[in-house]
């Protein structure tokens, strides 16, 4: 191995390296199993919007693709999983949380096409508009689908045939905490490969990276395929632990809430969606029970309170946390010394690492 | 590490003290009350909350020995959200009765669960014929779309109307409306020359109105949900259907009491058919618009506030008849054949189907000291749900 070899194998190392808080967070996550009982029902949707947050996280935070349709996947997936229930054509949920996944990723990789032309605004009408689409399908479908009256009749097996969804939601959210955690893992290894450092440079500026050799199409098409999985996957778990699928997760305000939560949480660290989720449902819940009628008052001044007055600290603390939990791109003192040497030299001022100085 | 381990155990700790206490006060009686109070279906939810704590304003809240705590909770009309609420109210606060459920899907969603745990659900607002069918501890105050369709369709053939174009919000009870009202009206001679369904979510009607009047009926027969009325009728008027002589008719829900004076005059003389008006000539009634519009700054019942009303009633009667026995299934039972004057008028509910029967009234819309009111004409008596007897037929 030369040198800069192992300086590169060092650095993955580094990078894919478990910090404590991250740990702690795991450790918490697993506790509420046993902790909060009676938050098992809530917990469970919480731990189903922070995959599909998750999901975004991958596309939006890593890649820098902007989605305001991400409900197309999510609810594809549920759908999807509610009618080969329905039909008995698979019950077991694990096998159908797969299949979900994969049937969303299909459609991601078909639709992601579409994602790669222009820019922001034109990937915001995009996205839109296939989940407008797929929700207007899902309507006018309603021998297939339900229609308005949502999927009834979906019958949903005990997990690897031993273990049965109760009406308390303990199986449910041990079972969604699983998948979470998994995907998660998944997830993060995915973000700290070679691959997961290219997206971020293409994130950065998309023509720098096509020009440094990055394949960024293929890259892209990549990671939102993945994402779609994901999201497809999240779809599925709300359907199993509800026995029901209805046409609203496909709706415009579940991909919208989905972006609230992201923002809240933060992008680009994987734990964003995560946190986000936590904060979103419970705040959401804590203020529904307060004042029924007018929670959502409440919550968009907090939510323009987070933006506004705390914007600082927001994001202050979501980049250190970010820095805490994910080393920085280009945290190689020796190599960063060598370059500003060979800089120097050169009589050029600094090369790249534009980013990571002034930490 | 062992820092994260602390911070750990001190988070959940604190989570674990931020459990609410639910041990459980013996002789109390907990009313889960699931409605939308935010989002497009808001005014059901603000109608039927309303109604509600007015009847427990009115008839206290101690019933057979019991004290009755009720819960509101808002679903924004979220099916999945619906069904969480549900079950976190049955596990975590061991409700008694589950109530509300302001459209179809969201009632549709909680019956496996009332099944599964034995608790009535109550459906004061939702309208679909089948979800009374949907559970065995289903029982439903509210109404189901064919009773108004039905008298509607008799009414229309026998006043001279031939020819109608039905238009219908594309969801479960537009289309319980348009296939109850077509049946009975092509059955009794008249001719339906088209029938048009357009997006529940996207309440522009003038291409649709347009349509409709290139078909020169005798009359348009209307149904969109409680809400969307008042908007109908002005670009129907923009139209100027009105002045080709095109009348309006429909079940109530066009006319809701609650938006009919912002319509202005232009909806005069419209003839609809349902089963309460705030203008209804009875005692009970207008002791019940008085009380609720003191208690509402002056917001006029609707027939969701009168489901809820009635909803509530049907709970308090049930535990006084179960001498304060709260087992779902005695519950249940001691509802079915149940009957008693409502504002709206003598209701009883159906002990094979759990649904209600109530009286459908023909009204025109009339000016009554400077006020618009749906006034009441003419009477078709206890009807039932027409859409299951006619199931039951096949």
């Amino acid at each position: 191995m030369t040198q800069l070899e192992e300086e590169v194998a060092g650095f993955f190392v580094r990078r894919g390296r478990w910090s404590p808080l991250e740990i702690a967070f795991w450790i918490l996550a697993l506790a509420s199993i046993w902790l909060l009982p009676s938050e098992h029902l809530i917990l469970t949707e919480t731990a189903i919007l922070a995959l599909f947050a998750l999901s975004l996280d991958l596309i939006l935070g890593f890649a820098g693709i902007i989605s305001l349709g991400h409900a197309a996947f999510f609810g594809f997936g549920a759908y999807f999983t509610g009618l080969v229930a329905k039909y008995g054509i698979v019950n077991e949920p694990v096998l159908a949380l797969l299949l979900a996944g994969l049937a969303a990723a299909a459609l991601g990789f078909a639709t992601s096409f579409l994602v790669l032309r222009g820019s922001d605004l034109t990937r915001i009408m995009v996205t839109l508009g296939i989940a407008l689409v797929l929700y207007e399908l899902a309507n006018r479908y309603d021998n297939i689908t339900g229609g308005a009256n949502g999927l009834q009749g979906v019958d949903i097996h005990p997990i690897l045939g031993r273990f049965s969804f109760d009406l308390y939601g303990h199986t449910a959210y041990a079972y969604c905490l699983v998948v979470l955690f998994l995907l998660f893992l998944l997830a993060r290894r995915i973000v700290r490969s070679p691959f997961g450092l290219s997206l971020v440079a293409l994130k950065d500026n998309p023509l720098r990276a096509e020009a440094v050799g990055i394949p960024v199409n293929a890259r892209m098409v990549a990671i939102y395929t993945i994402a779609a999985g994901y999201a497809g996957v999240a779809g599925a778990l709300l359907t199993q632990t509800t026995a029901f699928c209805s046409l609203d997760v496909l709706s415009f305000e579940r991909s919208a809430d989905l972006l609230l939560v992201l923002i809240i949480g933060g992008t680009g660290y994987l734990y964003g969606g995560l946190i986000g989720a936590v904060i979103f449902k419970f705040m959401q819940d804590w203020l529904a029970n307060l004042t029924p009628q007018y929670w959502q008052f409440w919550i968009g001044l907090v939510l323009v309170l987070i933006v506004l007055v705390g914007r600082e600290r927001v994001t202050g603390w979501t980049r250190s946390l970010h820095h805490m939990i994910f080393p920085r791109l280009l945290a190689m003192p020796e190599s960063r010394k060598k370059r500003r040497e060979i800089a120097a030299r050169r009589g050029i001022g600094r090369v790249g690492g534009a980013a990571s100085d002034g930490h | 590490m062992a820092r994260s381990f602390v911070i750990a155990a001190a988070i959940a700790a604190f989570g674990l003290a931020a459990v609410a206490d639910t041990s459980l006060a013996q002789g109390t009686v907990k009313i889960g009350f699931i409605i939308p109070m935010t989002g497009p279906q808001q005014s059901t939810g603000k109608q039927e909350v309303a109604a509600v704590k007015l009847y427990m304003a009115q008839h206290g809240d101690t019933v057979a020995g019991k004290k009755i705590e009720l819960i509101i909770k808002d679903d924004g009309a979220v099916p999945d959200k619906t069904k969480r609420i549900a079950q976190e109210l049955i596990v975590n606060d061991k409700v008694t009765f589950l109530a509300g459920f302001g459209i179809t899907p969201t009632a549709l969603a909680v019956a496996p669960l009332a099944t599964q745990a034995k608790v009535p659900e109550i459906v004061t607002a939702a309208g679909t014929s089948f979800i009374t069918e949907r559970s065995p501890y289903i029982v439903r105050t509210s109404f189901a779309v064919p009773q108004s369709c039905v008298p509607m369709a008799d009414w229309a053939v026998k006043n001279g109307i031939k020819r109608v174009v039905t238009m219908i919000s594309d969801y479960a009870p537009g289309i319980d409306a348009e296939k109850s009202f077509t049946a009975e009206f092509v059955k009794n001679g008249g001719k339906v020359v088209d029938a048009i369904r357009f997006p529940l979510a996207n309440p522009d009607f003038a291409p649709f109105l347009q349509r409709a009047a290139d078909r020169k009926p005798d009359a348009v027969f209307i149904f969109v949900p409680s809400g969307q009325g008042s908007i109908f009728v002005r670009q129907f008027v923009q139209k100027g259907l009105d002045k080709a002589g095109i009348k309006i008719i429909g079940p109530g829900d066009v006319v809701d009491d609650d938006l009919l004076n912002g319509m202005g005059d232009q909806v005069i003389g419209t003839v609809t058919a349902h089963f309460y008006s705030a203008d209804h000539d009875s005692a009970v009634n207008k002791a019940f618009v008085a009380a609720f519009e003191k208690a509402n700054h002056g917001m006029r019942p609707n027939f969701m506030a009168v489901g809820g009303y009635d909803g509530m009633h049907l709970m308090y009667a049930a535990l006084k008849k179960t001498g304060g026995n709260t087992d779902g299934t005695a519950l249940v039972n001691a509802m079915k054949g149940m009957s008693w004057e409502s504002p709206r008028g003598p209701i009883s509910i159906d002990p094979q189907t759990r649904d209600i029967i109530h009286n459908v009234y023909i009204r025109r819309v009339e000016k009554k000291n400077g006020q618009l009111y749906n006034v009441e004409f003419a009477t078709f008596p206890a009807v039932k749900d027409p859409g299951k007897a006619a199931e039951k037929k096949k």
